[in-house]
């Protein structure tokens, strides 16, 4: 076991507790590199391929590493009858990405998510789990600007 | 600031949706200038659109603000007890909820163990710890309790499997993965009365003798998760899990995001830290689950209800609702209407009474209801006389599904509507079974031709074929009801659909590649915004929208001050050379 994974020993090594080390990963870095995955694997005693099976499966799971403020669009019904397509666009003509990318400078990530759970708020998006609503495209533009210059 | 001296305690709405509408910085200001009153942080009464709320409690009673602004103004305003954003409960759902299930939610601290001791809170739980296992079951028997996850089964019966099980280990799960995009009961439930729920699962547990319960939430909903830990570490220090003559364990564990984990069998794989993927039935859980232990899941709402059956018996609380549902349903209802937000209804409520009465929509805006989520389908407001009750909407190719209500307008497109629950489905299938892996794929990829303005009528044939046939060809309920949306909307809106394939035109204006955009050039006062804020350079110079650039991004109809800018049907629009 590798010094800096060491957080992982809080976690018990039934091999029920896979997709929560996963978690434990993904709190910690961000998301879950090869290494980790070797790292994790190790601590169950399972292949490292039957754990990249396990994380493949699970839409929460990131391989790639997300940018300082994550920004999640909300598509559940009720935000995708109210218009959230569009403020996928208007999130990613303003910072340059398309869903799943993060951009150059490692500062916006953006993804599109099932469900927040706030859809009488709709549309809505949250960044780094911080929930906004009934959002407009002026909203989301200040919205973006206010992050960017924090 | 004056504050008024009738005010005897403050109680800020600091759920999921109240967060999202500001209510953190309003409980900041609160606090700083409340002094010596209590102010308390409750959860959702269910009136979302009316966030941040804030009750303030006085010697006279209770007066309650709507919309609260993080200003020190609209403070004052509450402080002084002004007129200002006053609050009342609309008429209509004054009418026509009832509330059982959430009567605490928003009344109380979720994370006070006294106040929900205060308000009867774990009197279901002792009243069953002085009657036998098997009488608590027929209690849950007699109340006709139905699974309120959606699948109806009956839960008294489910309980009676696990309690006639002899082994060392009985495992109870509480499927609190509420996968169904645009449903938030159970995360209602969990994060505003968590002791409620876990109340429901002790009763549970003492019943059918189980050994051990975890809760399987959704790693998207923090607050519910730690609400639910609070709560069972108060219940660990009063020993409230000791039962049966041992110690029971109380386990939350993260889902982490896939929506077939709310299908039995996958969920417990999903326990036991393996790929989601469900399994033949039988064996049923209650036979083999959990590490091939007897198992039985219910849902959040199902256990939401126990304490009230045991606390007023089963046959009190089957005196509500219809013949075949029995007692309260709660509905998340948002989309097009008034006031969205968690509802509860008497069983047999018919739909209208809830979209209009309740959800205040506009009768003459609003197209059809989608019932069941991504499993359920849609129904036209020509059968919205329709009783809510499991039997009555699945007669209509809808389902009850965990409560999601969406409500869709007039200008929003049904076959759009139906890609969308399409696109989802294809995503979440597992890919176990042929049918539904490559089956919503192809439905999904017809839908996108249709609204793509490609799509042709046999087109149509093919959808209801192929979704007949996932329906049988599938294993679980994802991919058995998958193609209800598609079969709903081809029964109730086949003309929209041939609109698509036959006229190439989208009636609701909302298809992008039907569509065209145009700026109506009598009203504009030429400020210049569109040209500025399109991203592709559409508008000329002297105003003119080309249609061969336009992304269909909706930018510049935004951004105009005048409302000069429209989709307008394919064809209307302007097309350079």
């Amino acid at each position: 076991m590798q010094e800096s994974y060491g957080y992982l020993n809080k976690i018990d090594k039934d091999p029920s507790n896979l997709i929560k080390g996963l978690q434990a990963v993904q709190a910690t870095e961000g998301y879950v590199s090869d290494v980790s995955i070797i790292a994790v694997a190790d601590y169950f005693s399972l292949p490292a391929v039957e754990v990249e099976g396990v994380l493949s499966f699970y839409a929460q799971f990131k391989r790639t590493k997300p940018g300082e403020y994550h920004i999640c669009v909300c598509d559940g019904t009720a935000c995708h009858i109210k218009g959230s397509t569009l403020i996928l666009d208007w999130v990613s003509t303003e910072l340059g990405i398309t869903d799943g990318e993060t951009d150059e400078n490692g500062l916006f990530s953006l993804e599109t998510v099932a469900c927040l759970g706030c859809c009488s708020l709709a549309p809505v998006l949250s960044i780094n789990g911080k929930v906004y609503g009934n959002l407009d495209r002026k909203g989301t533009v200040k919205i973006l600007k206010e992050y960017r210059n924090k | 600031m004056n504050i008024s001296d009738k005010i005897t305690k403050i109680r800020v709405g600091t759920a999921s949706c109240g967060i999202a509408a500001g209510a953190n910085e309003v409980l900041e200001l609160v606090k700083k200038h409340a002094g010596n009153i209590p102010v308390e942080e409750v959860g959702c009464i269910g009136h979302c659109y009316a966030e941040p709320l804030v009750d303030i409690e006085t010697t006279g009673g209770t007066v309650s603000y709507s919309h609260v602004a993080a200003t020190e103004k609209a403070i004052a305003n509450m402080f002084e007890l002004g007129e200002d954003n006053r609050f009342d409960i609309p008429a209509g759902r004054k009418a026509k909820e009832l509330h059982k299930v959430i009567r605490l939610a928003g009344r109380i601290c979720p994370t006070s163990y006294d106040e929900y001791i205060e308000n009867g809170g774990y009197k279901g739980l002792k009243k069953a710890f002085a009657m036998q296992p098997d009488e608590v079951v027929g209690e849950v028997k007699k109340s006709g309790l139905r699974g309120r996850g959606g699948g109806g089964f009956p839960t008294g019966m489910k309980w009676g499997f696990l309690a006639a099980k002899d082994a060392e280990q009985k495992i109870l799960i509480c499927n609190a993965d509420e996968g169904d995009p645009g449903a938030f009961m159970d995360r209602s439930l969990m994060e505003s009365v968590p002791h409620q729920v876990l109340e429901g699962m002790l009763i549970a547990a003492y019943a059918t003798g189980a050994t051990k319960i975890y809760i399987y939430c959704r790693a998207e909903y923090p607050l519910a998760i730690k609400h639910l830990q609070i709560a069972i570490e108060q219940i660990y220090e009063r020993k409230l899990n000791e039962l049966n003559g041992r110690s029971l364990e109380i386990i939350v564990k993260e889902g982490a995001g896939a929506f077939v984990c709310g299908e039995e069998t996958a969920l417990i794989h999903s326990l036991e830290g393996k790929r989601g993927t469900p399994r033949f039935r039988p064996p049923f859980p209650t036979d083999s689950g959990w590490k091939e232990w007897p198992t039985m899941i219910n849902n959040v709402e199902t256990f939401g209800n126990v304490p009230i059956i045991i606390g007023e018996g089963g046959d009190k609380y089957a005196e509500i609702g219809t013949e075949g549902s029995k007692g309260t349903k709660l509905f998340a209802l948002a989309g097009d209407l008034k006031y969205p937000g968690l509802v509860e209804v008497p069983m047999g409520t018919t739909l209208a009474e809830i979209v209009f009465e309740i959800g205040g929509a506009d009768p003459d805006n609003v197209k059809a209801v989608q019932t069941g989520g991504p499993s359920g389908g849609c129904i036209p407001v020509e059968l919205f006389d329709t009783p809510v009750d499991y039997d009555s909407l699945r007669s209509l190719g809808a389902i009850m599904g965990s409560g999601g209500m969406i409500v869709i307008g007039k200008n929003r497109c049904m076959v759009e509507t139906a890609r969308y629950f399409l696109d989802f489905t294809h995503r979440e299938s597992c890919g176990k079974c042929t049918f539904c892996r490559v089956g919503t794929k192809r439905m999904f990829e017809t839908l996108e031709r249709i609204v793509g303005g490609k799509g042709e009528l046999e087109d149509l044939d093919f959808l209801e074929d192929m979704g007949n046939k996932i329906r049988k060809g599938s294993l679980c309920g994802l991919g058995q009801t998958a193609p209800n949306p598609v079969l709903a909307t081809l029964r109730y809106f086949r003309n929209e659909y041939e609109v698509h394939v036959i006229d190439r035109q989208c009636e609701a204006l909302a298809c992008n590649a039907l569509v065209d955009v145009q700026l109506e050039q009598s009203n504009c006062i030429k400020c210049k915004l569109c040209i500025k804020n399109c991203p592709v350079d559409a508008v000329s110079d002297d105003f003119v929208i080309d249609n061969n650039k336009c992304t269909r991004c909706n930018t510049c109809i935004e951004v105009c001050p005048k409302n000069t800018i429209f989709r307008v049907k394919k064809g209307e629009g302007f097309y350079s050379e």
